[in-house]
């Protein structure tokens, strides 16, 4: 089936595809990578025609050294790690309970899936607005309701408010993978567990959980590395303050708002290898399943 | 299980599966109640919930201004075109891969992958500058070729799954009924790939309009799609939750529908197979 | 019309040679067999003459005209494949004029033989149907159907029943049988099932490795196995194969006697050997005899009401007329 000539024809077919990602990949990389070794700041007049000076590993030293960096990290592994666990512990009850006869699970599962389908800015806004407004969100008035002081979510708790927007957005995803799973084992191994005498728990903790493994792995590590370049829900509610700011984000606003581009391109470079390295762990799981 | 369930435990999952859908769906089903109130209604205190003068006047006022068709047409030209562009040029290279494949077919495959994990901030600044001097910045053109270089990997990924999962028997078949390869195209592969096709234009499509860090960062007043066109909204003056509540369902609703009947397709499109 | 011959034919996946030289001569209208173990090179055979694999060097020649170079859809054969290939978005209507429509035949000659062709196959009924919505062995008609229509020189099945149950089997066999009697056309059939080759074949060929271990019609290989290989798996059950002294006393370093050719008595006889596990058929009953003469216990048939309890003393006695003798290679001795 496959002869000499279909050969060099299937190379040419790629060959669009792969340029393009190539250059997609090699050429701003490359600027970037650049850029990081230069002193750059456009706004300061500096400018690329008259030549820029060559600063070695300078920015790389001055961005972890910068007074932001740390906090910065700091906030990226909150919310990330918020985000994750919410995300997986919630995912996989909503799962166990998606996965039991109900009636009207078709409908169940729409609005379980529904905010993942929301765009970004939406949700951070009615978030924002309608909910955690101190004064006229719902969740003012439901304390007030109970007699408590409303909460200035977004100035005095950021943090967590980010956390809940983007668990919001995100348990849908993890919901579905995770019951997706799920519904693929076997319910024989369930009964077989049952026949040997082990109780509904016991029976999750060995049988379902373990099965759930890959999956769970699968949903942090994606989620991993869409979390890590949050940027428009912070960019919507908080801008960057209140202890907000993540890695990704202070590399936004050095490149974009204080234009230091060679700041904010040693930063990118740093971006990119944690991204990497999260990266080669997932391919590692996707190869695999490639070649069953 | 081949016991019968009883009726209590259905009932039981019933209620709380409902229950924590609904708690679930709730901010979507509050913006879009509050579209239809009045912005006095919409922070009065308490809130109302169904029983309110329900109006249409948001909707009025959120399309007079700004423009908003313009927004809608952005976010249609952009998701739509990014896509469609896409699966032109992914269409041959899945072909390729899936029906002739070499050693290094899943090499290349995993390396499209990983361009997808690039973090967009690493290359905000190159692409923002190539923008300027191309002066593509703030065009519908240039948003809808960066949106599709990220979501080829996926694209190619999706189809390239799809082709694999026709027999090759059945082509073989073609052959020997007598098909060109022309013919064999035509009248066999692209009516069995039509479905995968289509759930890879779905899924991708919503990807597209809700992507919200270049649409953000490479548009101003022209091409700004829906996603900018809500993130205007964050510092206003005076009273807008209802039209933001009617600016955002008209934002959601095509997509909320659309991922309806994408379900499936979002569980193996964004885990690249590895969950089916 | 469908006289097929090959020269020198290898074929090499990468550097494994998987069919080493061959030459074979399929004469027009015969029903030949490709028979033998799995991974023996029959369905690689099938897809070399159908052109769907490329001839590592050697010629195929189709009616005297060399075909190495023609692609599948020019050299005028038609298959049916193991799980039928049917177009599933065609109705079968449409899967059956398929072919016809590639090859250009005008519409009113098209549904013609689709008329015929569904009457033969008894499908007239299921003509708007999707394959989705048919059964196995409806699929399978379809498949052939489509082959059919074509008139092709050469019909080439590629394990077509292995897929169906065992009823629907031995129907579909007598089917396929019909169909040859009926067209005389040229039949290529790949199978592992040596019932289907018995019963079906002109001529059978077993293959192991790539190589022909023996070309003959079936009652050839059945009462002359050219090896022990052939012997072996040939007949069902299997042929006993006995090594050693016993095998020396008859000036041999193998003796095969079938199951059949095998006489068992309680009081004499000139082997020795106790019963193991009885297999009561109802028309046979195959022993499994426990003897010294060699490890696998020796299989005789016996009519079906005999009856012997396990582990009863018994004689055995090869009826010398039928006793094979094959060399140290394996090979038939005279």
């Amino acid at each position: 089936m496959a002869t000499q000539h279909s050969r060099s024809a299937a190379r040419l077919m790629m060959a669009p595809a792969v340029v393009l990602l190539l250059g997609w990949m090699l050429i701003p990389l490359s600027m970037t990578l650049f850029f990081s070794f230069k002193k750059y700041l456009p706004l300061r007049g500096d400018s690329m025609a008259d030549g820029l000076d060559w600063v070695g590993f300078a920015n790389y030293a001055r961005f972890v050294s910068s007074s932001s960096f740390w906090p910065s990290v700091q906030a990226t592994l909150v919310i990330v790690g918020g985000v994750l666990i919410i995300t997986v512990v919630v995912g996989v009850l909503l799962a166990l309970l998606l996965n039991q006869p109900m009636w009207g699970q078709g409908v169940v599962r729409i609005l379980v899936i529904a905010p993942f389908f929301v765009m970004p800015t939406v949700s951070a806004l009615v978030w924002k607005n309608m909910f955690m407004d101190p004064t006229n969100g719902l969740l003012a008035y439901l304390w007030k309701f109970f007699g408590a002081e409303p909460v200035a979510w977004l100035s005095q708790a950021a943090l967590p408010s980010l956390i809940m927007i983007v668990s919001w957005q995100w348990l849908p995803f993890a919901t579905l993978i995770l019951l997706t799973a799920i519904q693929s084992l076997d319910g024989e191994q369930l009964e077989a567990a049952e026949m040997d005498g082990a109780p509904p728990l016991k029976r999750f903790w060995f049988i379902t959980l373990p099965h759930l493994s890959r999956a769970i792995t699968i949903v942090i590590l994606i989620q991993t590395i869409f979390l890590l370049a949050i940027f428009a829900e912070i960019f919507v509610t908080t801008g960057g303050a209140f202890g907000t700011k993540t890695l990704s984000y202070l590399i936004f606003q050095r490149v974009l708002e204080s234009q230091n581009v060679g700041l904010g391109s040693a930063g990118g470079v740093y971006a990119i290898i944690l991204a990497n390295i999260v990266a080669i762990f997932l391919m590692r799981i996707v190869g695999k399943n490639l070649d069953a | 299980m081949a016991r019968a369930v009883t009726q209590n435990r259905k009932i039981i999952n019933t209620t709380a599966a409902w229950a924590v859908g609904l708690l679930i769906f709730f901010p979507i089903l509050w913006t879009i109640l509050t579209s239809f109130k009045t912005e006095a209604q919409a922070i009065s205190d308490p809130p109302v919930f169904l029983a309110f003068d329900w109006t249409l006047e948001n909707y009025g006022a959120v399309m007079e201004r700004s423009n908003y068709a313009r927004f809608l047409w952005n976010s249609i030209v952009i998701a739509g075109g990014s896509t469609i562009l896409g699966i032109i040029i992914a269409v041959p290279a899945a072909w390729s891969m899936a029906f002739v494949p070499s050693k290094r077919t899943k090499d290349i495959l995993l390396w499209m992958l990983s361009t997808k994990m690039l973090p967009a901030v690493g290359v905000l600044y190159p692409i923002y500058l190539l923008f300027i001097q191309l002066g593509l910045l703030d065009t519908k053109f240039g948003l809808t070729i960066v949106l599709m270089l990220i979501n080829l990997p996926i694209i190619v990924w999706m189809l390239y799954t799809y082709f694999k999962e026709i027999p090759g028997e059945i082509l073989e078949a073609a052959r020997m009924d007598g098909a060109s390869l022309k013919d064999e195209v035509l009248y066999v592969l692209t009516p069995m790939a039509i479905p995968g096709i289509a759930s890879t234009l779905l899924l991708n499509v919503i990807l597209a309009w809700n992507e919200a860090f270049w649409t953000l960062n490479l548009t101003a007043a022209k091409a700004a799609p829906l996603t900018a066109f809500i993130a205007s909204y964050s510092s206003p003056e005076g009273l807008f939750y209802a039209k933001l509540s009617a600016a955002s369902t008209m934002a959601i609703a095509p997509i909320l529908i659309l991922g309806w009947f994408s379900q499936k397709q979002l569980v193996s499109g964004l885990t690249f197979g590895a969950v089916k | 019309m469908g006289q097929i011959q090959l020269n020198q034919v290898t074929k090499s996946f990468g550097d494994v040679q998987v069919i080493p030289p061959l030459d074979l001569t399929i004469e027009d209208g015969e029903f030949t067999v490709f028979v033998g173990p799995s991974g023996c090179g029959k369905s690689t055979l099938l897809r070399l003459i159908a052109g769907l694999e490329d001839i590592t060097s050697g010629h195929i020649a189709i009616d005297g005209s060399d075909a190495t170079d023609v692609p599948p859809a020019k050299r005028g054969l038609a298959m049916v494949f193991q799980s039928y290939a049917l177009y599933p978005h065609m109705s079968v209507r449409k899967n059956i004029a398929f072919p016809m429509r590639m090859a250009g035949i005008d519409q009113a000659e098209q549904d013609r033989r689709i008329e015929a062709a569904a009457k033969a196959l008894n499908l007239t009924d299921y003509l708007d149907r999707r394959p989705g919505q048919l059964s196995g062995g409806q699929r399978q008609r379809v498949a052939i159907g489509r082959a059919i229509v074509r008139e092709p020189a050469a019909f080439l099945f590629d394990e077509p029943l292995s897929n169906l149950d065992a009823a629907l089997r031995v129907g579909m066999r007598l089917e396929i049988s019909e169909m040859h009697e009926r067209l005389k056309t040229t039949m290529i059939y790949v199978t592992h099932d040596q019932v289907e080759a018995m019963t079906m074949a002109d001529k059978i060929v077993v293959l192991r490795a790539g190589i022909v271990e023996q070309v003959g019609s079936p009652l050839e290989l059945y009462q002359r196995p050219g090896n022990t290989f052939v012997a072996g798996f040939i007949g069902s059950p299997k042929m006993n194969l006995i090594e050693g002294p016993e095998a020396g006393k008859h000036d041999a370093a193998t003796i095969g006697i079938r199951p059949e050719h095998i006489d068992i008595s309680e009081t004499e006889g000139m082997w020795q050997g106790t019963v193991g596990v009885s297999e009561h058929l109802g028309s046979d009953t195959f022993f499994h005899i426990q003897s010294g003469l060699s490890s696998e216990p020796l299989t005789v048939r016996a009519s079906g009401e005999r009856k012997l309890k396990y582990g009863t003393e018994v004689f055995l006695t090869p009826q010398a007329e039928h006793l094979h003798r094959f060399d140290q290679n394996g090979i038939r001795i005279e």
